[in-house]
């Protein structure tokens, strides 16, 4: 090899490279292992860990402890789709390129909305992005945000926001409804407002039941509303589409990924067809076409005059690396699920927190639900005869992940906690839960 | 001799196969006890927000369902079915280690609000990571939260206004980011999206940064500068020390995008060359899989004097224990929610584990000899190298198709006719400097005969251009598809973006 190219070492390839800057000596990193080595030590530090199969989870707020169908291992661990890249190619693409193709449609299906992205990263950084396009559609400089969102995403919003010049107004949340309140969005909204973002449900869990009417206050100001939903609630709630929603995004975790401590994630972004919209929308887009040659379908990408590699400063994002195997999974698992599997699937999760609630309530020093408005998966109560953080850590002793003391997030919120409940609990779970509690109050 | 095909199977749509009543996935039914205690389901649920029909989503058995999506995976190529040398994309082979290690239960089934100290295994595993990729970039400080390159760019963007605005004050007029006319898009997009200007410094007769056209550009309103090393056309930025005095001494900072890294590992690092800002593309240089698109991350890491913007949260190690600090007092904030990608960060851990100090040293000389190789099996007639002759390049170089333009073949239509043979085209039309670019990164685990028979492909190719044209033109004809209408997908008009309209 060296012969062909014309150098007489490996060395000769680098010396161009000046002198000066060349590491002297070796990096300071260890022998090469075997893998019977690194399987030995990473499990030995993993086994540190407590995991949701030896403890019951009942933590959520933005990763939820869902099962997954067997079938998505499957389909996830074929390596021609995990080991491909970006499909620059589309003609040896094609199966990752229909995937997602319907995984675009399937959320369009859930959420009522006319166009899909093929992912983010994350809910929070999709909530981040929809604002910066939201600015670019009106140019207006003013965000409204709901202070029942997700913590992570408020704060996510104001990293993505803040170069543009693009202001956030916090909207309260109702003290006893624990839905966002309505005379305050009113009171904020003027012409200035360049979209409001609301979650539905809630980060408090609550479902937001005014919204209809606050899309159209909304609209009628000519602002846009940025809907951030749980997919999974849509068997049951109203999609966002039927609403109003200009940009709905969301965490598609649920739909068929494991926690992983938290990622990698899969952030839902869809809005209208309208092209103003659409043409602002961030990521990649996936299209239906044919061959030149006969009318046989196929797909590839489209609309790539947005992008990075062809617009460069001017793109509407730098999004290139996205999540595009965690959209093939939740592919697959709403596939699996069908409409029947994704109502029935709300169900279960809607009975077993009320059951909770029901239970829970029972119990002296605890009040619960803390807000009177309904709620879907996430429950807030409160607790008064024992510091929530001292509740978290003695569950855990005891076998149990959750609630998440939100103290950490609400400074007025030091006697509250939030526990969530998914298909994965059954009655005697949440029976267990209860009895748990009861003995630490 | 046997000739490649890649499968082909007539596979609708989901809604095509779908049929009422059809189920793939049964849950658990709601207990009947549970249910005596909480009444009518609708009733839980505000009128007003109560969905009245089902979503509208297709109905498939369980075998339906597998069926359609392996199906749909045999019509997608990939690194392990064959050679994939996508320039900029380090396409190599990813270790089946990790596959084994990264489902294990203890690792994903952890929710990320768990107490720290029932997490202390991956706290510990990525508070490692961090510190073996500042030892391999000669940084500070690493934070693991960014999911990927882009991603990690964005944040490092951040980190530098902070800076500017914490030294010079808010309005402070640093508002230049400067990028090579070689950048990757990601580059000035990225600068563009963090609010800065984005002025394009021109690549010199060799193909580097020019060096009087920087200093004509370099001011007090330089914010700083993004820089690929090696740069998209495999050269090494021989003055990059002189980029790095006439910036730092205007005030203003360095940015690595490590896109490029795979040629470096172990000779030379971001930080001494006087980077201070750096992110690498894990799924790149240190071999996670690429997942069709993604997720990958893009660890960030910096000098000591920007620790204090650096995103929340970080993991710090007090005693024997991890944990999360979110006390940075003037952080750039979140980025995203939780901790990073951290399924993807696991697999790195396992892969500097696997290649040790010498296998990583080894690894990026591999993957400089191998592109040299490639390179110098190419006949030049029909392939000319761009820039500089001489100067050896790193992993990755570029070549123009540009001869066969007389027999009307395009860059374009060479990457066609490379998926006929069972191989993935190079990336094309990139860098933007170059016309008809063939952007070619073979990495360091392809055999020397996969490199021979992609010369020999190229070679013959670039022959038959010039014979007969029309057999590139029309390729390709043994993939699963035959060359697409993208004019028509992406046409207002013919534009279809979901299967509404074929319901």
């Amino acid at each position: 090899m060296l012969d062909s190219i014309g150098v007489k070492s490996i060395d000769d390839l680098f010396s161009d490279i000046p002198e000066e800057i060349l590491l002297k000596g070796e990096l300071n990193l260890g022998d090469s292992m075997s893998e019977l080595e690194i399987e030995r030590h990473i499990k030995k530090i993993l086994q540190k860990n407590t995991s949701t199969e030896s403890h019951l989870c009942f933590l959520g707020g933005g990763v939820w402890n869902h099962h997954v169908p067997s079938v998505v291992d499957t389909i996830l661990s074929r390596s021609e789709f995990y080991t491909s890249y970006t499909p620059y190619q589309p003609e040896v693409s094609q199966g990752m390129l229909q995937a997602l193709f319907e995984y675009q449609s399937l959320i369009c299906d859930l959420t009522g909305m006319e166009v899909s992205n093929s992912s983010n990263y994350d809910w929070a950084t999709a909530v981040g992005e929809s604002c910066r396009m939201a600015h670019r559609i009106n140019k207006r400089r003013r965000i409204l945000v709901s202070r029942a969102v997700g913590p992570d995403r408020l704060s996510t919003i104001s990293s993505y926001c803040s170069p543009l010049g693009i202001t956030l107004d916090i909207i309260n949340f109702d003290e006893t409804s624990g839905e966002t309140s309505a005379s305050q969005l009113e009171a904020k909204l003027d012409d200035d407002v360049s979209a409001v973002y609301i979650e539905n449900p809630n980060f408090f869990g609550i479902i937001e039941s005014e919204i209809s009417n606050l899309s159209d206050l909304i609209h009628r100001r000519g602002a846009i509303l940025i809907m951030g939903i749980n997919p999974i609630s849509l068997g049951i709630l109203r999609s966002p589409g039927t609403y109003g929603a200009d940009i709905v995004v969301g965490e598609g975790q649920p739909l068929g990924l494991y926690m992983n401590y938290g990622g990698p994630l899969l952030g839902i972004f869809a809005t209208r067809e309208d092209p103003s919209f659409l043409r602002q929308m961030p990521g990649r887009i996936i299209g239906l076409t044919t061959a030149k040659e006969e009318d046989e379908r196929g797909f590839c990408m489209v609309l790539q005059a947005r992008e990075q590699h062809i617009r460069r400063e001017g793109a509407t994002s730098n999004l290139c690396t996205n999540q595009a195997l965690c959209a093939l999974a939740a592919s697959v698992y709403l596939s699996l699920l069908g409409g029947d599997g994704i109502v029935e699937l709300g169900k279960k999760i809607i009975a077993n927190t009320n059951y909770a609630n029901k239970v829970l309530s029972e119990l002296d020093g605890i009040r619960s639900p803390r807000f009177s408005s309904k709620f879907f998966q996430d429950l807030t109560l409160n607790v008064s005869n024992i510091a929530p953080q001292k509740l978290y850590d003695g569950l855990a002793v005891k076998g149990i992940l959750g609630g998440l003391p939100l103290g950490r997030f609400y400074p007025n919120m030091e006697r509250e906690l939030l526990f969530s409940f998914t298909e994965m609990h059954g009655k005697g779970d949440i029976d267990h839960l209860r009895d748990s509690i009861a003995e630490m109050l | 001799m046997k000739k490649y095909r890649q499968a082909i199977w007539d596979e609708p749509l989901l809604i095509e196969i779908s049929k009422p009543g059809r189920r793939g996935f049964r849950l658990s039914s709601i207990e009947p006890d549970l249910m005596s205690q909480i009444g009518d389901l609708d009733k839980l649920i505000p009128s007003e927000m109560r969905r009245s029909e089902k979503p509208e989503l297709p109905s498939l058995s369980e075998l339906q369902v597998l069926r359609h999506f392996i199906r749909l995976s045999q019509m997608n190529f990939a690194i392990d079915l064959g050679f994939y040398p996508l320039g900029s994309c380090t396409m190599k082979y990813n270790p089946k280690i990790s596959d084994r290690i990264c489902s294990d239960s203890s690792l994903r089934n952890l929710h990320p609000y768990q107490p720290e100290s029932s997490a202390q295994g991956i706290l510990e595993i990525l508070y490692r990571l961090s510190k073996m990729l500042e030892n391999i970039t000669g940084e500070d400080r690493v934070s693991l939260l960014p999911a990927a390159g882009a991603h990690g760019e964005y944040i490092g963007a951040l980190i530098m206004k902070a800076y500017h605005s914490d030294l010079e004050g808010k309005d402070n007029n640093r508002v230049e980011m400067i990028v090579p006319d070689s950048a990757h898009g990601t580059n000035p997009a990225s600068a563009s999206m963090a609010g800065y200007t984005v002025v394009t410094v021109d690549s010199d007769k060799r193909g580097m940064v020019d060096i009087e056209k920087l200093r004509s550009i370099v001011s007090e309103k330089t914010a700083g500068i993004m820089l690929t090393v090696p740069n998209t056309l495999g050269l090494f930025e021989k003055d990059i020390v002189l980029i790095s005095k006439l910036v730092h001494d205007a005030g203003g900072l360095l940015y690595y995008d490590g896109a490029n890294m795979n040629a470096l590992l172990g000779r030379v690092r971001p930080g001494d060359m006087g980077f201070d800002i750096i992110h690498l593309n894990v799924h790149k240089t240190f071999s996670t899989p690429h997942g069709g698109g993604g997720p990958g991350a893009g660890p960030i890491g910096v000098k000591s004097h920007l620790i204090p913007y650096l995103p929340t949260p970080l993991i710090e190690k007090e005693g024997q224990t991890f944990k999360l600090s979110y006390d940075i007092p003037k952080s750039v904030g979140r980025v995203k929610s939780f901790y990073g990608n951290i399924g993807v960060l696991v697999r790195v851990y396992v892969y500097l584990l696997l290649m040790g100090r010498e296998g990583l040293k080894r690894s990026s000389d591999l993957a400089v000899l191998a592109s040299n190789y490639l390179l110098s099996k190419l006949d030049k007639n029909y392939y000319p190298l761009s820039h500089d002759k001489e100067i050896k390049r790193k992993h990755e170089f570029v070549v123009s198709s540009k001869p066969l333009l007389e027999k009307g073949v395009r860059a374009l239509d060479v990457a066609k006719k490379i998926l006929d043979e069972g191989m993935h085209a190079p990336s094309i039309y990139f860098p933007l400097i170059v016309n008809e670019a063939l952007m070619i990164e073979p990495t360091e685990t392809e055999p020397i005969e996969e490199l021979d028979k992609y010369a020999e492909v190229l070679n013959r190719i670039g022959k038959e251009s010039m014979t007969d044209p029309d057999a590139i033109l029309s390729s390709p004809k043994m993939t699963s598809i035959g060359r697409l209408d993208e004019y028509k997908a992406s046409h207002p008009k013919t534009m279809k973006l979901t299967w509404k309209s074929l319901r």
